[in-house]
Order: structure tokens, then C-alpha cells, then sequence
């Protein structure tokens, strides 16, 4: 009984939360590694772009909350996502026309590009907050748990209860079938294949008749998709607020670079990589101890391996080790 | 002269602005953006170094700047004796063993041949010892977390004048950046980006939850100053009496007697708190010339040169018989020095100091905002930046307000767009920022000033 207890009490604490925030930022680290891998920038503006179409998402999700339409027992956002893309698209097609565009004809070095995406990010920064100010949103809304602690417990008759909320269940869904469509059409079909292509020699790419114009509007497309359902599943999960947004850029980066940066494959692995080791690093173990081991070596201290203070600083220094002794990242192999 | 005309042209126009929000708004405000201006101005020097000098990125500028405002809490404060009885034992031994640590794995790289043997143990010494010094450490770092919680809670410093922290913060930052460009500095350019900046988070966050060391997010307030306090100065005769003096025009149109004493005590309490900022401004001022004059001659030296070319093409530097490592190094190391310096200045002229107000934005991106804009490569470009960028960072609230009521003129006050725009003023400084950054990239790439290659 002990055992199962323990199993659960990780269950509960560390792998289903590890598993939706790995999705969250699986579903960034893809967006990253696609713009590098076929734009050729490190986008500084990631975290702001998400949070824009998050906001985006959350705007629709009020005006059909005042329209009265509802899904039910699910988040209305679920609704208002598609039209949230559809803006978070146009908006990066827009800075794309005006910005990188020109960068992109000049043939500029990756730095450069980088810095201009520092301009994007401060623009972006300040439209998100004009628009929907800075402080917390919650836009949750439906049934918030499938499963809660208690019920658990009193129909298991454990000690530890499995809680199970409705936003890790859709964010581990969406993410596997969002994920699964993009690694379809990347592999399978003809536009995926010759961005496939692109990333891997842009001047044979050319020669053999891909049009770079539709390649790059491809990419800021699914760029959108990925950014908005990353974000708004981030918000649904946790809550939105345009500093978080900006400082999940960095974990996202993390696990784009930890997976091998311009291997999609590789981004969405790192996400969990990066999301299992923070919280498995963090986690206190006291309890799970007492659980399996005899009373007599019960441990005294909380047998933590490092503060949860130092959650982000276990990513970094995860990417930090990686960059050093495999900067091409864990899983390389094939780029794109 | 004629050459330098553009330069002199931008530095009047940026003192004239300055002036005016003197005469405008108030000295007081002048007198903390000109402060401000130089210290950023002491930033994008050492970032133009590493940049415009050498062409390394360095997004970490945070991390450095944060260990520089570390500088100065350690150095200043007094120590706390009843802390260091408490657990200064266990610190003391945590370091040793460090230090034991780090000669161990010296040995062991120079005694061994490169294999995965040697890579294996040496990661197992790092994981023990990490774990052997935070079990060893533990309680100590309680004991001195339960001294006086409230108003000490960690060791405290040397109890030195403040002004020393800004030579020991460069050499913090220099240490810090010896360690990064070691670890770091053979990476790509856009690598190198990410890796500094998710470093400089691992600083902010080991500053903010070290208690212990630097009291963490509960700040430390109340540092010594280099400057004389407003308190004092309010009673100290002589400046009464320049005060006094300073306004006698003013004054003498007042003619009750009471009257014309609570005008000069209202100006005194004001001029007190100018009288200080200008102290501040002289004090920066020194250290912004100084460290101009060393950048100048670095630049036109035969270094400077040989920075150039390692800048401009790596592969025929080295060709030439250029150590392009070791120079990298050394540069990274010289603009993170300076870094260090500008962030001791801060938490002097702030007089506290709260780990948690270091953010990327303010302290990273901007500072690069302020060296593209200005010109990298050329040192009064980055100076003439950081004044612009940080001018432009404290009057885009200002500016913003005005422009938004200018052209919503027509429309009444309590439409719901206007009073919605005119309470998201602040945030239109992010928008002027990135605005600024583009326009410059796009059709200035090389800044307000840009760099010139001149063979004397």
C-alpha cells in the first residue's frame, strides 16, 4: 500500500506537472527552432509573441463570454484560440513585411537579426501591455478538476490524492495532436518537405524551384499556430501576465537549444528534458521516503536536492553544461 | 574640429534637453536623469568594448551589473559580528572546501590526458563536493539567517567607505566574466547571446535566495554614502548661506520676515537634495572621464588595432599570429570589469540594494539598445546612447501623455479609449524603445555616431 502511495504522491507532485509544463514549453521550444531553422535567427521576441497571442486569445474568450456562448465543461478559450491565431498570424506576418523582410533581402548576419528581434520584443512588449495592461489575468473558465485529491482518496481509500485538473488533461491532448500534425506535414508533405529543404541548404532549395516567399510565410503560420495554443495553454494552466511570458522565453530557449536547436523533434524532447529535471531537482522527497523506506530510516531533512528557488537556475545550468560539451544539443542527428 | 562636428553637435543638443527639463520640470529631476545618463553611460562602455571592440555579444550585462551592486553591500555595510559567531565557522570552512575543490580539478587537468575518464571524475567531484558543501554549510546559513532576521539575517561587509566597492566590483565582474569566457566565449555569436543571459539569470537568481551573503530579496537598505546627507546639510550654516546667497534676488522681493524664512527653508530643503545629486554627478562624472580617456588611447593603441582585425576577420588575425583567445578572453573580462564598476555606482548613488529589481529588460536589453543606438565602436557614440536611450526612457511618459492628449484633443475626458490610453502611459516607453531601435537599425545600422577608423 506504502508503494502505491509513493507512486501516486510522485504521480501527483512531480509527473503530471512536469508533463504539462514540458508541453508548454515543448510547444515554444518547436516555435524557436523553426524560426532558427529555416529564418535563421535566434528570436529574442518568443515570450512576447506568445504572450500576444495569448492576449489575443483572452480577448475573444471576454467578447464570447458577453455573447453568452460557452463550451461547457470546457474553457471557452477553447473557442477563441483559432481566432486568436488568426490575429497572432497576422500580426507576425506584419512585422515580418516590415521588419525582417529587409534583413532577410539583405542577407544579414544572425546577430543582426537578433537584434532587430530585441526591437520586436520591446514593440511587442508594448502592445500587449497598452492593450491589456500588465497584471494577472485568469481566463479560465468550466469545470476545473476531473479528478480532485479528496475524491480520489475516498474512492481509492489511499492516503495521497491524485488531482487531476482539466487544463493538464487539455494541454498533454492538444500538445500531442498539435504535435503529431506538425511532424505529418514537416515529413510528409510536399511544402514540409521542401522546408525541410530550405533549412538544410537554402542556395540548392533556390535552384531547385522553392519559392523562399511561401517558405517564410509557412513558417510564421505554423510559428502562430504553436505560439498562440503554447500561450494560451500556458494561461489557461497557470495565469497570464505579460512578465511571465517574457521570462518563460528562457527556459523555452533552454529547451530549443538542449533538444538541438533547428530539430523540432529535438525542441519538443527538450521541453520535458528541461520541465522533468526543474521540478525533479526541486522536488522534496522527504515524504516519498517515508513512504517506501522503514520507519527507522525515515530521513530528518526534507532531502531536497536544491530550492525551488533555483527552479529556472536548474534549466540554465542544464543548457550551460549542454552548450559546453554538446553545443549541437542532445538529439542532433538531422537538422529539421 | 570640423570632423568632430557632429559630436559636439549631439552632446549640446542632449545638454540642452537636459537643461530644459531643469527649467521646465525641476532641477531635482535634471540633476537623477543626468546622474543615471552617466552611469549608463559607464555600462555602455563596457559594453561597447566587448561589442563594438571585439564584436563579442554579451547579453549578461545584469548579472554583472547586480555583482558590482554586490560589491558595494559587502564592502560597505558593517559586519555583523553576532552572525559571523554564529555560522561564520561553516562559511568559512564551505569556502575552503571550494577552494580545495577547484585545485583538485586543476590537478586533475593537468596531470591527466583529455578522456572520458578524466571528464567522468571530474563531473563527480563537482556533483560531491556541491553536495558535500551544501550539507556541510547548512547549518551555518541557518544560524546566521536567525540573527535579527528583521534587520540583519546575513554576515554583513568590510564596513569600508562605499567608494572602494566600485574598484572591487570591477574585479567581482572581471572574476565572474574570467569564468564565463572560459566556459563560454567558443561558442556562436547568437549561442553566446543565449548563454550570457541564461547565466546572468543563474547570478541574479544565487544573489536573491543567498540570504546568507546578501540578504536576498529583503534588500539591504541604509548603505554609506560618498556624498553628505540632506539632513545634515540642512543645518550646516555655509549652506544656508549659499542658499542664501543663491536666491538673495528672489528672497529680497519677500518682504514678511516670517514669510521670507519658510521660502529659504523650502529652497534649502531643495537645494540640499540638488546639492547631493550634484556631489553624485561629480563623482560619476570623474569616473565616466577617466574610463573615457583609457578607452580612447586603448582604441587608437596598437590593441585597439589588433582588436579590429580580430573583430572584423578572426581567421587572418590568428593567421597573423593573433592568440584570438586569450584576447577575447581579456576583453570580455575588461568589459564586464567596467560593467561592474557602473552597477557598485548604482547601489551607491541608490544607497540600497534589492536583488530583486535586476531584470533582463531594464538591465540587458536596454543597455544594448543604448550602444546600437549611439554607435557601436565608437566611444562617444555609446556615451552619447546611454544619455539619449536613458533620457528618452524616463521623458517617454512625459512625451507620451502630451501626444496622446494633443491629438485626442477634440475627444472628452471620459471617453473609455482615452482614459485607457492615458493609463498605459508607462508602457510606451517599451514602445519608443523598440520603435527607436528599428528606425536606427534600418537606416543608421551604425548608430547616431558612428564609428571611425582613423590611421594616424
Amino acid at each position: 500500500m506504502d508503494f502505491i502511495n509513493a507512486i501516486i504522491l510522485l504521480l501527483n507532485y512531480i509527473f503530471i506537472p512536469a508533463l504539462t509544463y514540458g508541453s508548454q514549453l515543448a510547444l515554444g521550444a518547436i516555435f524557436v527552432t523553426l524560426i532558427y531553422g529555416i529564418l535563421r535567427f535566434a528570436n529574442f521576441a518568443t515570450g512576447d509573441m506568445m504572450s500576444f497571442g495569448t492576449m489575443a486569445t483572452i480577448l475573444f474568450t471576454w467578447y464570447f463570454q458577453s455573447l453568452g456562448v460557452s463550451l461547457g465543461v470546457l474553457p471557452t478559450a477553447l473557442l477563441a484560440i483559432p481566432f486568436g491565431i488568426i490575429f497572432m498570424i497576422f500580426y507576425m506576418l506584419l512585422i515580418d513585411k516590415f521588419v525582417f523582410n529587409y534583413y532577410r533581402n539583405q542577407k544579414s548576419p544572425p546577430v543582426q537579426f537578433a537584434m532587430v528581434s530585441i526591437g520586436v520584443m520591446f514593440v511587442t512588449q508594448a502592445v500587449v501591455r497598452i492593450i491589456i495592461g500588465p497584471g494577472d489575468r485568469r481566463f479560465f473558465d468550466g469545470e476545473k478538476f476531473i479528478i480532485k485529491a479528496r475524491e480520489f482518496k475516498e474512492m481509492t481509500g489511499l492516503n495521497e490524492g491524485l488531482a487531476l485538473k482539466s487544463t493538464q488533461v487539455i494541454t498533454i491532448f492538444v500538445t500531442i495532436v498539435l504535435v503529431s500534425l506538425l511532424f505529418w506535414f514537416l515529413n510528409r508533405t510536399k511544402t514540409g518537405k521542401s522546408m525541410k529543404a530550405y533549412s538544410d541548404n537554402e542556395d540548392l532549395a533556390l535552384l531547385s524551384g522553392i519559392d523562399p516567399k511561401k517558405i517564410v510565410l509557412v513558417t510564421w503560420v505554423i510559428a502562430g499556430i504553436l505560439a498562440t495554443i503554447g500561450g494560451a495553454l500556458y494561461g489557461l494552466d497557470k495565469s497570464f501576465k505579460p512578465f511571465t511570458y517574457f521570462n518563460n522565453m528562457l527556459p523555452i530557449f533552454a529547451a530549443a537549444i538542449v533538444g538541438g536547436i533547428g530539430n523540432p523533434f529535438g525542441a519538443f524532447l527538450g521541453g520535458y528534458v528541461i520541465a522533468f529535471s526543474e521540478i525533479l531537482l526541486t522536488y522534496a522527497y522527504k515524504k516519498f521516503f517515508m513512504y517506501i523506506l522503514p520507519e527507522s530510516m525515515e530521513p530528518s531533512s526534507l532531502v531536497q536536492l536544491l530550492s525551488t528557488d533555483y527552479k529556472f537556475a536548474v534549466s540554465f545550468s542544464i543548457l550551460v553544461i549542454v552548450l559546453i560539451y554538446r553545443p549541437s544539443g542532445i538529439f542532433k542527428g538531422k537538422v529539421l | 574640429m570640423r570632423k568632430n562636428l557632429n559630436v559636439i553637435a549631439a552632446y549640446s543638443i542632449m545638454m540642452v534637453l537636459i537643461l530644459m527639463v531643469g527649467i521646465f520640470q525641476s532641477w531635482n529631476i535634471a540633476l537623477s536623469i543626468f546622474n543615471l545618463c552617466l552611469i549608463s553611460a559607464v555600462m555602455t562602455m563596457g559594453a561597447n568594448i566587448q561589442w563594438g571592440y571585439a564584436g563579442l555579444i554579451n547579453f549578461g550585462i545584469m548579472g554583472y551589473t547586480a555583482l558590482g551592486g554586490l560589491a558595494a553591500v559587502l564592502i560597505s555595510v558593517d559586519p555583523v559580528q553576532e552572525a559571523w559567531r554564529a555560522g561564520g565557522f561553516d562559511i568559512l570552512m564551505s569556502l575552503w572546501l571550494i577552494v580545495v575543490m577547484v585545485l583538485v580539478i586543476r590537478f586533475i587537468l593537468k596531470r591527466f590526458e583529455k578522456s572520458k575518464i578524466r571528464t567522468y571524475s571530474i563531473a563527480a567531484i563537482i556533483i560531491s563536493g556541491i553536495l558535500l558543501i551544501r550539507f556541510s554549510a547548512e547549518p551555518g546559513i541557518e544560524a546566521i539567517e536567525a540573527v535579527d532576521p528583521a534587520k540583519t539575517g546575513f554576515l554583513g561587509g568590510f564596513g569600508l567607505p562605499i567608494i572602494f566597492s566600485w574598484i572591487v566590483g570591477a574585479l567581482f565582474a572581471g572574476g565572474l566574466a574570467f569564468i564565463v569566457g572560459k566556459v563560454a566565449l567558443g561558442l556562436r555569436a547568437d549561442y553566446l547571446a543565449i548563454a550570457t543571459l541564461l547565466i546572468s539569470e543563474i547570478v541574479i537568481a544565487i544573489i536573491k535566495h543567498e540570504d546568507w551573503l546578501t540578504r536576498g530579496v529583503k534588500n539591504v537598505i541604509g548603505l554609506k554614502r560618498p556624498a553628505p546627507y540632506e539632513v545634515d546639510l540642512q543645518t550646516t550654516d555655509w549652506f544656508i548661506n549659499l542658499v542664501e546667497k543663491f536666491n538673495s534676488g528672489k528672497l529680497s522681493v519677500i518682504e514678511n520676515l516670517a514669510d521670507r524664512q519658510a521660502a529659504l527653508n523650502q529652497l534649502v530643503i531643495e537645494g540640499s537634495s540638488v546639492f547631493v545629486k550634484l556631489c553624485y554627478s561629480g563623482l560619476f562624472l570623474v569616473v565616466v572621464i577617466i574610463l573615457l580617456i583609457l578607452t580612447q588611447k586603448a582604441l587608437y593603441s596598437p590593441w585597439g588595432r589588433m582588436m579590429r582585425a580580430i573583430r572584423d576577420n578572426e581567421e587572418a588575425a590568428n593567421a597573423m599570429g593573433k592568440n584570438v583567445v586569450k584576447q577575447h578572453l581579456l576583453i570580455f573580462i575588461l568589459g564586464s570589469a567596467i560593467v561592474g564598476i557602473a552597477g557598485a555606482m548604482l547601489v551607491t548613488q541608490d544607497g540600497l540594494f534589492t536583488p530583486g529589481s535586476y531584470r533582463p529588460m531594464r538591465y540587458t536589453f536596454l543597455i544594448w539598445v543604448m550602444v546600437i543606438v549611439g554607435g557601436s565602436g565608437n566611444n562617444f557614440g555609446a556615451i552619447l546612447g546611454g544619455f539619449v536611450v536613458w533620457f528618452l526612457w524616463i521623458e517617454a511618459a512625459p512625451i507620451s501623455l502630451f501626444l496622446i492628449n494633443f491629438f485626442t484633443a477634440g475627444i472628452p475626458e471620459t471617453n473609455a479609449l482615452k482614459a485607457h490610453l492615458i493609463e498605459s502611459v508607462p508602457y510606451f516607453r517599451f514602445l519608443l524603445m523598440g520603435l527607436g531601435l528599428l528606425f536606427i537599425m534600418r537606416y543608421r545600422p551604425k548608430g547616431i555616431l558612428p564609428e571611425k577608423i582613423e590611421i594616424k
